[in-house]
């Protein structure tokens, strides 16, 4: 196989991983924060569920949530699998996943929040929501913004474990060519793509803590 | 005018008294002192007509108009809504520590309530926030961040924080307990010049002379009720034993 060839294909690959990357962002940042809200909330139930929620995911391995995302239609409702859900359940498995985690992040920044804060907003008469979004989650964010970036590092690398479901990302493909062409070639390219993707992330993170750095 | 009544108010935190049955009113312009020994409930009574703390008894009224009470069979009423919004529009609180947002520059600090709660236009907030910061001595540090300030310049932003919001009446919880005591002067002098602005003020402090001096009224409380209220002289000459000891105890320090 021609070296351009089996760029090209890895590239394909790259595309797939930098979005399932992408999209479990876009969806488990805000899915965390609400589920953050259910772990703290004062319904008992609520907090329960969101509790064992919480539990489950960071105690059983990503990738048999991957696993039971994708067969689980099947076994439990014999649904058609396959064709676009493969990509709906790798996004959906790692946002399912990821939540958890950034829900624990979330929390323990706003538990860490001093209560002042809250106190000043109330008697200057922000209501609570104005109250949240405006003083306390930005100072939130700035707070959890080292754990953030260690789930997101994290995140580049497990976007591999989709290898799993056999979706065709950049690690799957790689694999296969390795496989096929008995050439140790992908995995060098694959290693090389997941650290360049990184140092990105990392150099990104680092401009928004920079950003964020005028108070403290 | 009477702003504020605080009829036969009591709290209690887990089932323990802190404020036992205390009553007191402001008058408009009135300046009132409240001092007393730690843990006389001084910051809780503050805290309860702040509405930061729910009462367990009595009433609270401001303006004339019932804000919050306790009724019959024990039940908190708290006003809700537009209602809530009104009430808390004609009182400000100054915390020992200031609570700054530390995200906010000083000019956003001052105005962004007026703006986001008030809807009052940018200009004419932006405008009496500069007229604030002047008259606080602040005009230059408009741009700061409060992490960039002394704690006596956090707490003279933290009272034009207050002031821009246009209350009736003006609540300092030890506005300088936290200073060190070269920064505790600059800031008893913006409060005296609020007091020449006739602006109404409930203080709590535990310094005695400024108290004596700026007050019209003063309040000793002790274990939860007002064992001493009249002029400051008549206070603070008062021949009323836990008095002479508190008093006595200060001067020690
Ligand atoms: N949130 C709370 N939970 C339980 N007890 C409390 C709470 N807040 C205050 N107390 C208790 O109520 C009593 C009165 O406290 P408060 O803070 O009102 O006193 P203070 O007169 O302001 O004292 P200081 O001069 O030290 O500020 C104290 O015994 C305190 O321990
Ligand atoms: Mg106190």
């Amino acid at each position: 196989m021609k070296l351009s060839v089996m760029l090209e294909q890895l590239s394909t690959g790259m595309l797939k991983s930098m979005s399932i990357f992408f999209l479990t962002l876009i969806f488990s940042l805000p899915l965390g924060l609400l589920i953050s809200f259910g772990r703290m909330s004062k319904n008992k139930i609520l907090r329960t569920i969101m509790k064992v929620y919480i539990s489950i995911m960071r105690g059983t391995p990503l990738m048999l949530q991957l696993l039971v995302v994708y067969f689980g239609p099947y076994y439990l409702f014999g649904m058609q699998i396959g064709g676009t859900y493969r990509f709906t359940a790798i996004i959906l498995g790692f946002s399912l996943n990821y939540a958890a985690y950034f829900a624990e992040i979330y929390r323990s920044g706003i538990e860490s929040m001093p209560v002042g804060q809250y106190e000043a907003a109330r008697v200057l008469g922000y209501g609570k929501m104005q109250c949240f979004f405006c003083i306390i989650f930005p100072q939130v964010v700035k707070r959890i913004l080292p754990s953030i970036t260690n789930e997101v590092i994290t995140l580049v690398k497990d976007t591999s474990l989709s290898f799993s479901l056999a979706y065709a990302e950049m690690f799957t493909i790689a694999k296969q060519i390795a496989a096929a062409q008995t050439t140790f070639v992908p995995f060098v390219v694959a290693a090389i793509f997941y650290y360049v993707f990184n140092l990105v992330v990392a150099v990104a993170m680092e401009r928004i803590e920079k950003k964020l750095s005028y108070y403290h | 005018m009477k702003l504020l009544e605080m009829n036969h108010i009591k709290k209690e935190f887990d089932g323990l008294g802190v404020i036992h049955d205390i009553s007191l009113s402001v008058d408009e312009g009135e300046i009132l002192s409240i001092i007393g020994p730690s843990g006389s409930g001084k910051s809780t009574l503050l805290r309860c007509a702040t509405m930061l703390e729910q009462i367990d008894g009595g009433e609270i009224l401001y303006m004339g108009e019932r804000a919050a009470y306790v009724d019959a069979d024990g039940t908190r009423v708290y006003p809700k809504g537009e209602q809530a919004k009104k009430i808390h529009s004609y009182f400000g609180l100054v915390f020992q520590n200031f609570n700054l947002f530390p995200h906010y520059s000083v000019m956003k600090n001052i105005t962004d309530a007026p703006i986001r709660i008030q809807k009052r236009g940018k200009e004419e907030v932006y405008r009496e926030a500069r007229e604030l910061l002047a008259k606080m001595g602040l005009s230059d540090k408009e741009n700061a961040y409060p992490c960039q300030l002394s704690g006596g310049q956090c707490q003279r932003v933290a009272i034009a924080r207050a002031l821009a919001l246009n209350p009736k009446i003006l609540f300092f919880d030890e506005p300088t307990s936290a200073l060190d005591p070269e920064l505790t002067g600059e800031v008893l002098k913006v409060i005296r010049s609020l007091a020449e602005l006739n602006i109404t003020m409930v203080i709590v402090t535990h310094e005695m002379s400024f108290a004596r001096d700026i007050s019209d009224r003063v309040i000793f409380m002790d274990k939860g009720v007002v064992a001493l209220e009249g002029k400051p002289d008549e206070v603070f000459d008062a021949d009323h034993a836990r008095i002479r000891e508190f008093l006595g105890k200060i001067q020690e320090r």
